[in-house]
């Protein structure tokens, strides 16, 4: 199912969908913070304010914000280019969180060369143990990764409820978060007097790799061919769908669950309750308007960590609450898959 | 201990947690049956019990329910104009009016009541015991001694039953959902129908949502239906696409949910609560891999045209 959910062609061609998706995005949330008789301009300047109106704004809030929805982005995307929907990124991205603290508190006195790649690679491989369920219900059961993915968010979000308030809660018993991890587990900042971490480093580079995958190598155009055109690809082309589409998915969890861990070692330092503020959503967002293409998804996900750096601001200054940009990633959903149906 | 009082307690529980999912997967059985997965009915539940709550606060209960049912056939508006209308890929759309409704919901609540939320305190829909009926040993506590909205749920199976089953709108919109082709081909506007078979089914979620707010919880909060509309969707396919099918399947989900009270009531602190709370969710899980080789989907479901 759900096989080209980007059209190939528009009749305003690719950039200009995705500048009247995010513009009519923005057009759409200011046509109801008005109405619903909110001060839009004190609203619009807060969302700017926070987002690019300063060094802080920019290094420290909108930066560390796209790193995790850059991660979940390129998740997707490797998903949606198999014929997957991959719509349980939060879950995998809980799960990732979840194993990096664990092994981020444990590994104690470790240097660094072992304890950082050791965090990260625990938060990698829990996402994709973390799919092996949907990936299972669809390859023995015929189960649709849609509902089971997005069931599983319901889970993940027990599994945390559990960890912070049990096996992984911190030694003083008070809160429900865990210890804070070894620092020697942790992401080093790019600058030291900001929050922006050497994990924007590892989500520019993967999506290059991704981007070198999809176009130059044979796998990614038996990935792409499995997603465009399943029938022809395995009759033609003598491409395993089933294979490809249970790898791509595979991958997929992987890449979520290790921005879950590069958001412990990178942010957070120790799991909370609510780690991700709906970043597994806003990321379907930032793929699609990439239309499913690494190098703009990139420039996407910078665009809406703006939006989640600025609707922080919004809600603390202009006292709109934060989740009113969420009818901007509506939009933009809307808008980029509007019409495409035909192409099918 | 358990004993017989809490047991009964339990199922009156079951039945009252049941009446919004069975609601919604009413709602998104009709959906279905038209050829549209509705990603949105969660967000359909969601716009109702905001609905619902601004109805009861500002008139009573019963315009709750009346405004809940609206908004929720407008979340559905939204999702049949993208996606049979405008031949959007029906799993995107669903999850745009999802999301978009709590944006909005949150925006509107915000503007309406405050942002204390929780304290709400709003006329609401408690339980009226069926004379004669609710003094049956058992059985009269546990079914005949509940809100309105839940009677209205069980009358409202036979009536959709009978809709989809034995009327023109009914067949045309199975057509659409088995063989859209072939019903455009028959002089069945594909569409129009799909379009209202949505509709009607985001109408009854947003009657979930307001039972939800009027019969359940009494108040709104941001995203209060936690998923409620995406277990609704596995409450379909244990209910082999069949209104009598979807009201059992959601009472199982009721049990399940009501399990957490029955633990908590009960003492027993064996298993945290946390499994609880994930337990409807992996019994969706597993229902979904028991039942789907067993019961057909309608065969052009998520499809366009």
């Amino acid at each position: 199912m759900a096989t080209a959910i980007i059209p190939r062609t528009t009749p305003l061609g690719g950039l200009g969908r995705t500048t009247l998706a995010f513009g009519a995005g923005l057009a759409v949330l200011v046509a109801f913070l008005a109405v619903a008789g909110f001060d839009v301009a004190a609203a619009l300047e807060a969302l700017w304010r926070g987002a690019f109106g300063s060094r802080y704004a920019f290094l420290s809030a909108t930066l560390v914000r796209t790193v995790p929805l850059l991660m979940l982005g390129l998740a997707f995307a490797l998903g949606a280019r198999a014929g997957g929907l991959n719509i349980g990124m939060e879950g995998q991205f809980a799960a990732g969180a979840i194993a990096a603290t664990w092994v981020g508190v444990t590994i104690g006195g470790a240097p660094p060369e072992i304890a950082l790649p050791a965090t990260l690679g625990a938060g990698l491989l829990a996402g994709a143990l973390w799919m092996t369920v949907p990936v299972m219900l669809r390859a023995r059961f015929g189960v649709t990764e849609v509902i089971s993915t997005l069931l599983l968010n319901f889970v993940a979000e027990a599994a945390v409820s559990w960890a912070v308030s049990g096996p992984l809660q911190e030694a003083g018993r008070t809160y429900p978060q865990s210890d804070p991890i070894a620092m020697a587990a942790r992401l080093p900042r790019l600058i030291p007097s900001e929050r922006i971490h050497a994990g924007l480093i590892v989500a520019v580079l993967l999506a290059l790799a991704m981007a070198i995958l999809f176009r130059r190598t044979r796998a990614g155009f038996a990935l792409r061919a499995a997603g465009a055109a399943p029938e022809a690809a395995r009759i033609v082309g003598r491409v395993r769908i089933t294979r490809v589409l249970v790898l791509a998915l595979l991958g997929s969890g992987a890449l979520a669950g290790l921005g879950g861990a590069i958001e412990v070692s990178g942010v957070s330092f120790a799991l909370y309750q609510r780690l991700s503020p709906g970043y597994g959503f806003t990321a379907i967002a930032v793929a699609l308007l990439g239309r499913l293409r690494p190098s703009a998804i990139v420039l996407a996900a910078l665009l809406f960590g703006a939006l989640e750096a600025g609707a922080g601001a919004m809600q603390r200054d202009a006292g709109v609450p934060a989740v009113a940009v969420m009818v901007v990633q509506a939009v933009v959903l809307l808008a980029m898959v509007l019409g495409t149906g035909k192409s099918r | 201990m358990i004993d017989g009082e809490l047991l009964v307690a339990f199922g009156a529980a079951t039945v009252r947690v049941a009446t919004p999912l069975a609601l919604a997967a009413l709602g998104e059985t009709v959906s279905e049956r038209g050829g549209v997965l509705n990603l949105g009915i969660e967000g359909s539940m969601l716009a109702g019990a905001l609905g619902a709550a601004i109805g009861a606060a500002m008139v009573g209960p019963w315009a709750g329910v009346a405004l809940g049912a609206g908004a929720g056939m407008a979340a559905a508006l939204v999702l049949a104009l993208a996606a049979v209308a405008g031949r959007a890929d029906q799993i995107i759309s669903g999850t745009a009016v999802t999301l978009g409704t709590i944006g909005l919901t949150g925006m509107v609540a915000q503007r309406v009541f405050g942002t204390t939320g929780a304290g709400l305190d709003l006329p609401t829909l408690g339980p009226v015991a069926v004379p004669g009926l609710h003094q049956v040993p058992i059985l009269g506590p546990v079914l005949f001694d509940q809100s309105v909205l839940t009677y209205l749920t069980i009358g409202l199976v036979p009536v959709v039953a009978w809709v989809l089953f034995r009327t023109r709108f009914g067949l045309e919109l199975r057509a659409c959902g088995e063989a859209p082709w072939s019903a455009a081909a028959a002089g069945v506007r594909v569409t129009l129908v799909r379009g209202a078979g949505a509709v009607i089914g985001g109408g009854l979620a947003g009657l979930g949502g307001a039972s939800l707010v009027l019969a359940q919880v009494g108040t709104f909060t941001e995203r209060m239906t936690a998923g409620r509309g995406f277990i609704a969707i596995a409450i379909v396919v244990l209910g082999r696409w069949h209104p009598v099918g979807a009201l059992l399947a959601a009472l199982l989900f009721g049990a399940a949910t009501a399990l957490q009270f029955l633990f908590q009531a009960s003492g027993i602190t064996a298993v945290p609560y946390q499994v609880l709370l994930a337990l409807p969710y992996l019994l969706a899980l597993a229902v979904l891999a028991t039942a789907v080789g067993r019961a057909r989907a309608p065969a052009a479901l998520a499809r366009n045209e």
